[in-house]
């Protein structure tokens, strides 16, 4: 492990001033991911992991304390500036999945280049796009509109798209919330596959069974982190959904 | 900014909603569309009547004579026995006076080939046809020397030939007036009616001394035709030939008045301003009503699409860049319908004209005007819902249904 964290946060507070009553939802998160990790932020609903996920991802800002990625303090920036910090450091993937509809996979995946503050010309656009889609196993299926493909289809469409800029971060925001079991750990084995390439991955779930995928849970209550610990016996995405298909052959030859 | 990939982005969203989008700009195509095709139609008949004025030739000035009165009654302009050829020489002598044609007139019945027609009989200098910018169609005008020979000679206008010379050529012939022979020497070019209705081929015309001497036994002349030598120096002669006249005449009152063509001209030029004008307040309200269609639909569109924008918030676009691509839908929908509307009012007005059979004219200006004037309307009214969508918060808007 490198020396320099990706993520930096130090003493994190945010306050929400909705009508009358403060909601105090993160209460002094202090938390360091160094690159190549897969993190897991777990915790029920109210926890403030949604909250704390709309920071790292540099949707919103602090109410106070600092916070360092990849050595910028983003607690300090503009709009704009927090606009280039996620077209260029962060790739986000949600739950919803949220493509453009009619239009291609290749399209979607493209889109966040046409943001980058230097002009990248189309045809490497182009070749960008549709190596992002290879390294999700999608190159086939470029020209297909999300809704040709199925749920686990489009939500690699999705990291696709996240991938595309080379960001420094994978933000994932219950990323098989809408997805079967099957499908779930289709996913986590794109996730596994990518941070064995060294992509710095962190994910918000409430699904235990998906944390163990991961390499480190950190469990949030309350606005502030219970517990942060490595996982033991780590689950092999590859591993699970052979011996789920062995099982489901067992039970077809069964019937 | 990246407008090119802005264009590609709104153009894909419009084709998104082809029949909203249509229905959207067909407040603009109609308003623009209404507004080129009848701005052709009507310029092409100011045109048509320019070219009339234009006709009658517009570096032409009028000499007419005074007022004649006797006891308490005032005979108008032309009645008093003011100017003598001798003016109309003087005239001719001015700087920047091309060609002068002393003019008396009368209706004489006038009898050919056993038929017979009561005519405008005119006396003009060879010059007339120069001055009133009128070809001879057969034959030829008369000379020079016609007029110091007093020569029983005429030239006679298309209507003329048709009531005394059907189906016959009548240069060669004699037409009788007043029981004078006058040999027919030409036919004027059919010139049609005047902008008063008056039909200007009926009419014959001789020299103004065979006129004055054989025909009428008058001293004094109806009018001076003079031409000056452009519509430029038109001003210059006409205050010319006032201070001449004056001093000629000796009168302390103005016993004549000088007329040019050019005010006639500025009196219609005045009228299709004027009409120019009021058509441009049409296409500014159609426009105004146009731009209203869009600012509702680019409100509506920014709404259903919130979702759209946090994701393109979420994977890093400014404020800027989200307000352009919203401007730059609202901005192609107005040109494009404006440019349909241009299209639909020329092709209607060349229809109307081909059917009809009146003049039409490509007004390029007015069609430059409504191009340029429906880009802006589309972004006066896309700026406030593009606005809007700017302002949306990433987060709001990535969890909006």
């Amino acid at each position: 492990m490198q020396n320099n964290p990706v993520i930096k946060l130090a003493d994190i507070h945010k306050v929400y001033h909705t009508g009358e009553v403060d909601v105090h939802a993160v209460r002094g998160i202090s938390l360091e991911i160094f690159p190549g990790e897969f993190v897991a932020i777990m915790g029920s609903s109210g926890s403030g992991k949604s909250t704390l996920m709309n920071m790292i991802g540099a949707l919103d800002r602090p109410s106070s304390g600092n916070y360092l990625l990849d050595g910028i303090d983003v607690s300090t920036l503009d709009r704009d500036a927090l606009a280039d910090v996620r077209n260029e450091k962060i790739g986000f993937v949600f739950q919803g999945f949220n493509l453009l509809s009619r239009t291609s996979a290749l399209e979607n995946v493209e889109m966040p280049m046409l943001y980058n503050r230097h002009r990248i010309p189309s045809r490497e656009q182009q070749e960008r796009a549709t190596h992002a889609l290879d390294l999700v196993g999608l190159g086939q299926r470029a020209d297909h509109h999300p809704n040709q493909l199925s749920g686990g289809q489009q939500q690699r469409v999705a990291i696709a798209r996240a991938l595309v800029n080379k960001p420094s971060l994978l933000l994932a925001d219950e990323p098989t919330g809408n997805l079967d079991s099957q499908t779930s750990i289709e996913i986590m084995g794109v996730f596994q596959k990518l941070n064995d390439q060294g992509i710095t991955i962190i994910m918000v779930t409430h699904e235990l069974d998906i944390a163990r995928y991961t390499r480190r849970n950190v469990i949030l209550r309350d606005g502030n982190i219970v517990s942060d610990t490595m996982v033991a016996s780590r689950l092999n995405a590859e591993n699970e959904l052979q011996r789920l298909r062995q099982e489901q052959q067992a039970v077809k030859l069964a019937s | 900014m990246r407008i090119f990939a802005s264009l590609k982005i709104a153009g894909r969203a419009l084709c998104r909603n082809k029949m909203r989008s249509l229905l959207t700009m067909l407040g603009i195509i109609i308003g623009v569309g209404a507004v080129i095709g009848s701005v052709s139609l009507t310029s092409g008949a100011t045109k048509q009547v320019e070219d009339q004025v234009s006709s009658m030739g517009s570096s032409v000035i009028t000499v007419f004579s005074g007022n004649f009165t006797s006891g308490a009654m005032r005979g108008g302009w032309g009645s008093a026995p003011t100017l003598t050829v001798a003016d109309a020489e003087a005239i001719a002598g001015l700087k920047n006076v091309v060609a002068v044609s002393p003019e008396v007139r009368d209706r004489e019945q006038v009898l050919a080939n056993g038929l017979n027609w009561n005519t405008q009989v005119m006396g003009e200098s060879p010059e007339y046809p120069q001055i009133r910018n009128w070809g001879v169609s057969r034959g030829a005008m008369f000379p020079e020397q016609d007029i110091r020979s007093l020569a029983k000679t005429a030239v006679i206008g298309q209507t003329v030939v048709d009531e005394l010379f059907p189906n016959e050529n009548p240069v060669g012939q004699t037409i009788r007036i007043r029981n004078l022979p006058f040999l027919v020497v030409g036919v004027l070019t059919p010139k049609g009616f005047n902008l008063f209705g008056q039909d200007q081929d009926d009419t014959v015309v001789v020299p103004y001394t065979s006129h004055m001497h054989r025909i009428t036994t008058r001293t004094f002349l109806n009018d001076i035709l003079v031409e000056a030598s452009s519509d430029k120096t038109i001003n210059n002669v006409q205050d010319e030939i006032t201070d001449l006249l004056l001093a000629r005449h000796r009168s302390k009152e103005q016993d004549f008045t000088v007329r040019s063509q050019l005010e006639l001209m500025q009196a219609v030029t005045a009228t299709s301003r004027a009409m120019g004008f009021l058509l441009a307040g049409v296409a500014a309200v159609s426009l105004v009503v146009g731009g209203i269609g869009i600012m509702n639909i680019m409100l509506v569109s920014v709404t259903e699409r919130t979702r759209e924008i946090g994701i393109r918030m979420a994977v890093g676009a400014r404020a800027a860049d989200i307000l352009v691509q919203f401007l730059i839908e609202a901005v192609t929908l107005s040109a494009i319908g404006g440019a349909i509307g241009i299209a639909g009012g020329v092709g209607f007005s060349t229809t109307v004209a081909c059917i009809k059979d009146v003049p039409t004219v490509t007004p390029f200006f007015w069609i430059a005007i409504a191009f340029v004037s429906s880009a802006v309307i589309g972004i006066i009214s896309g700026f406030y819902p593009a606005w809007k969508a700017s302002k949306l918060d990433p987060i709001d808007a990535l969890h909006y249904e």
